[in-house]
């Protein structure tokens, strides 16, 4: 059993890196596409992001060097990810169950890296483990895990509740309703595990850290007190291999939402990279039949967008 | 109010219309017309629109012939489903592809996006204008039709006939201003998703409202602008205007055409010729009092900065964006300037940016940029207290929103009126709301369309101005001026102060943003903002 969880925990992990990278990659891959932007754009500078203006509103604009703020995209970014900023102000209601799932996943995930660092740390230097960084993070892992468990638990089912409700029960198919009650599960062994047997997350700490220096050996507990971590080991690992075969992988797309689509305001000068890539694009085939386009396949964009449909 | 229960709903009950909006149900305006009893008559169908074309409310947009037999009916749903997979390709959608997919796939269903639409608000939420109630049914389609996945992963739907027409239908009850998609967490479009509906039927299936393809771009190709003006009479027609604006103004102007080697070409929307003239007539008067080195092009397409295509269609809209820099390329130019029209502004600056290359890559600057320079200048003597009435500014969505150029029409506006005379609309700049108008509409009036509009997309704007004005008599005495410094936001802003009596009822007149620069030159004749209605 003990080995088992084991392997099941590296392969949920090691399919969780190939999914998102995956996904990251398919997205990164997309062909360049038509400006498509949304202001306020918080990468603008001079001071034009506070209120959404761009580089249009200079003249000859194309002349000048951009002002291009990565601290303005930080500024924006952070909070967002950190506190949902666009939801609390646009959905408080969602935000109040929102907010705390996401904020109890982070926290989970700040415990695991934590974990994770007193594994490497402890196999590296077994003498600086033992000291106050063994007492840091014997703090630090039971308060981030457990907090982060309850967070989770109550925002999905906060999530799931809503869903129920009148506006949201027709757009929400059976996987939805799937997914928030895998979190509920998953979380809810996690918390049971913390209260009934691991106290400290001496347990699960010991599992991470045989994970990540690949010592599959059986916990230091005894019967029960031993499977219940390994049975939330084994289902956060399912959890986490399951995340990124659905749209809960929105956490990939939203940075290309933001930074490939929304913030894209880059302008194509002549003469520029973009040109040739733009060249090429457009000479692609088309397809689409209707009368005014007649596309076989082998008229490219170029051919029609130069067709003299006067004559 | 009737209203779909479900996104099923969609393929369900056939030939009945899936909502019916009850205007004694809407929410009231602000004085003086907040007596829903004594708002216009809300005109219904015909009967006989009702028996030809599909219906899926109260109006009819795009006019879709009933299918007479099976095979008509297995072509729309089959030319559907062709279109939807070329949507999924790079080689037919590499100007969307991105956008789309990320709009399909992640949409997480919590409807933040509902209530910054104008349209599901004005509605009384009704179900069928929710943002994501067509992007949904276009995402089931997909994912069980196209891609085969799980019903229970994505929600089922049955596809008929009838679902596709629908679909299409309702793809033009979205202004695309992409409010609703501003306020998204995740940055799911719904409006991207309309027009890639709209692409669909366009580009695959052929079908689109008459009013955007036959008459509007497919007219602008073939001779020259979607008004029906030919190259010969728009010179008629401006000529006109220099006279008739050097009579008003007292200033003799002409307005250069085809000069080779100009630093800008400007380019108008060619229903400010037909329609409100005094607008290209002032801009000849600020351009030529400034001294710049300009032209107007008269080769085809070029004295008409639309492009409808930005609203429905990849193809048309490339075709004339090309045009458009192929006369500023022959006329060796320096620079686009496009004049007071938000789409032509979006279309030319920012879409077409991936389009343009080599010695068609041509800098393109907003008129906003270029009028607020000449103010700052100092080249014009200015008196604000020419302009001594209350003004508000509209924002449009394509100039504002989409191309975040919010700051020099409202520096402008600081420069040309006396201290308080100008008064923001709530919520205004990159939040603002859509006249109404927006991608098509302004121009859309088959059957009842127009009132369906007024009624269902318009209504926020005329709600926000007339509590712009609040704090002022609403009485013909007491005339307000409503800058719009976009064509088709104009149209429609005419249109729904017509549709109301506001300008005999309440003084509310409009125009744009060039006319009260004018309408304060110190060396212009007193009066060129006339307050006469037209």
């Amino acid at each position: 059993m003990t080995t088992l969880a084991y392997i099941i925990a590296y392969i949920g992990i090691v399919f969780f890196l190939i999914a998102v990278v995956a996904r990251f990659v398919m997205w990164s891959k997309m062909p360049m596409h038509l400006r498509w932007e949304l202001y306020p754009v918080a990468h603008e500078g001079g001071g034009r992001a506070a209120y959404g203006g761009s580089y249009l509103e200079e003249s000859d604009w194309w002349q000048k060097p951009r002002q291009v703020s990565m601290l303005g995209e930080l500024k924006v970014m952070v909070p967002e990810i950190l506190f949902l900023v666009a939801l609390r102000e646009h959905n408080r209601k969602l935000w109040t169950r929102s907010f705390p799932f996401h904020f109890g996943l982070y926290l989970v995930a700040a415990a695991t890296v934590l974990m994770i660092l007193g594994g490497v740390v402890g196999a590296l230097a077994p003498a600086v483990i033992a000291t106050a960084v063994a007492r840091v993070l014997s703090l630090a892992v039971p308060l981030l895990g457990a907090a982060g468990l309850v967070l989770g638990i109550l925002g999905a089912v906060g999530l799931y509740l809503r869903r129920m409700g009148r506006e949201l029960r027709d757009y929400t198919a059976a996987a939805d309703f799937f997914n928030l009650i895998f979190f509920v599960v998953v979380f809810g062994v996690a918390l049971a595990t913390f209260l009934l047997v691991d106290r400290d997350f001496a347990l699960v700490s010991a599992f991470v850290a045989n994970l990540v220096t690949f010592k599959l050996v059986p916990l230091a507990a005894g019967g029960s007190a031993a499977l219940l971590p390994l049975i939330s080991a084994v289902l956060l690992s399912l959890l986490v291999a399951y995340i990124p075969t659905t749209h809960m992988s929105h956490f990939v797309g939203k940075y290309f939402a933001y930074h490939s689509i929304r913030w894209k305001d880059e302008p194509n000068l002549r003469g520029g990279e973009q040109e040739k890539t733009i060249e090429k694009l457009l000479n692609q085939p088309i397809s689409w039949g209707a009368p005014h386009i007649k596309g076989d396949g082998t008229k490219t964009w170029l051919d029609a967008a130069a067709e003299d449909k006067a004559k | 109010m009737k209203q779909p229960a479900s996104v099923k709903d969609i393929a369900r009950n056939p030939g009945q219309p899936l909502a019916q909006i009850n205007p004694f149900e809407q929410v009231p305006l602000p004085p003086p017309f907040d007596k829903l009893d004594e708002e216009p008559a809300y005109a219904q169908l015909s009967e006989a629109a009702r028996e030809k074309y599909v219906v899926l409310d109260d109006t009819i947009a795009v006019n879709i012939e009933k299918p007479k037999s099976k095979e008509e009916e297995d072509r729309l749903v089959q030319g559907f489903l062709s279109g939807l997979a070329k949507l999924m390709t790079v080689e037919d959608n590499w100007t969307f592809l991105q956008p789309f997919e990320m709009s399909m796939e992640h949409c997480a269903k919590c409807q933040t996006c509902s209530e910054a639409c104008p349209i599901f608000e004005e509605s009384g939420q009704n179900e069928l204008y929710r943002p994501i109630y067509r992007s949904e049914i276009l995402r089931r389609i997909f994912f069980k039709y196209i891609k085969k996945e799980s019903t229970a992963v994505h929600g089922d739907i049955d596809l008929n006939w009838e679902v596709v027409a629908r679909l299409i239908e309702l793809s033009y009850r979205c202004n695309l201003c992409r409010r609703c998609a501003q306020t998204c967490p995740i940055g799911v479009d719904n409006a991207l998703l309309s027009r890639e509906i709209r692409k669909i039927a366009s580009m695959e299936m052929g079908i689109v409202p008459k009013e955007i393809h036959d008459n509007g771009s497919v007219l602008q190709l073939a001779v020259g602008s979607s008004t029906g003006m030919t190259p010969l009479i728009v010179k008629d027609n401006i000529e006109f205007i220099d006279e008739d604006t050097s009579e008003r103004t007292g200033i003799e102007i002409k307005t250069p055409w085809d000069v080779e080697g100009a630093d800008i070409l400007l380019i108008h929307n060619a229903g400010e010729i037909m329609a409100w003239p005094e607008n290209p007539g002032a801009f000849t008067t600020v351009f030529e009092a400034a001294g710049l080195s300009w032209t107007m092009s008269s080769e085809i397409v070029a004295y008409d900065g639309i492009n409808y295509g930005v609203w429905y269609d990849d193809v048309q809209f490339a075709r004339v964006a090309v045009r458009h820099a192929a006369a500023a390329k022959k006329l060796g130019v320096k620079k686009i300037v496009l004049g007071e029209c938000g789409h032509a502004h979006k279309a030319l600056t920012v879409i077409a940016d991936k389009v343009l290359t080599g010695d068609l890559n041509i800098p393109r600057e907003s008129s906003m940029v270029t009028l607020r320079d000449i103010v700052r200048s100092g080249k014009l003597a200015l008196d604000p207290s020419r302009n001594d009435f209350p003004v508000t500014l509209h924002d449009p969505c394509n100039l504002v929103r989409l191309m975040g150029v919010v700051s020099p029409q409202r520096e402008i506006l600081q420069a040309v009126l006396p201290p308080g005379r100008f008064r923001e609309m709530a919520p205004h700049g990159v939040e603002n709301y859509c006249c109404g108008g927006g991608s098509g509409f302004a121009i859309m009036s088959g059957h009842n369309f127009q009132d369906w509009r007024h009624h269902m997309t318009g209504r926020r704007k005329f709600r926000q101005i007339l509590e712009a004005f609040g704090d002022e008599p609403m009485d013909r005495e007491h005339p307000k001026y409503v800058c719009a410094p976009c064509s088709n936001c104009k149209g429609q802003i005419r249109d729904i102060i017509n549709y109301y009596d506001a300008w005999e009822k309440a003084g509310i007149y409009y125009g744009g943003l060039v006319e009260l620069i004018v309408n304060a030159m110190v060396d212009v004749k007193p009066g060129f903002v006339d307050w006469e209605w037209h």
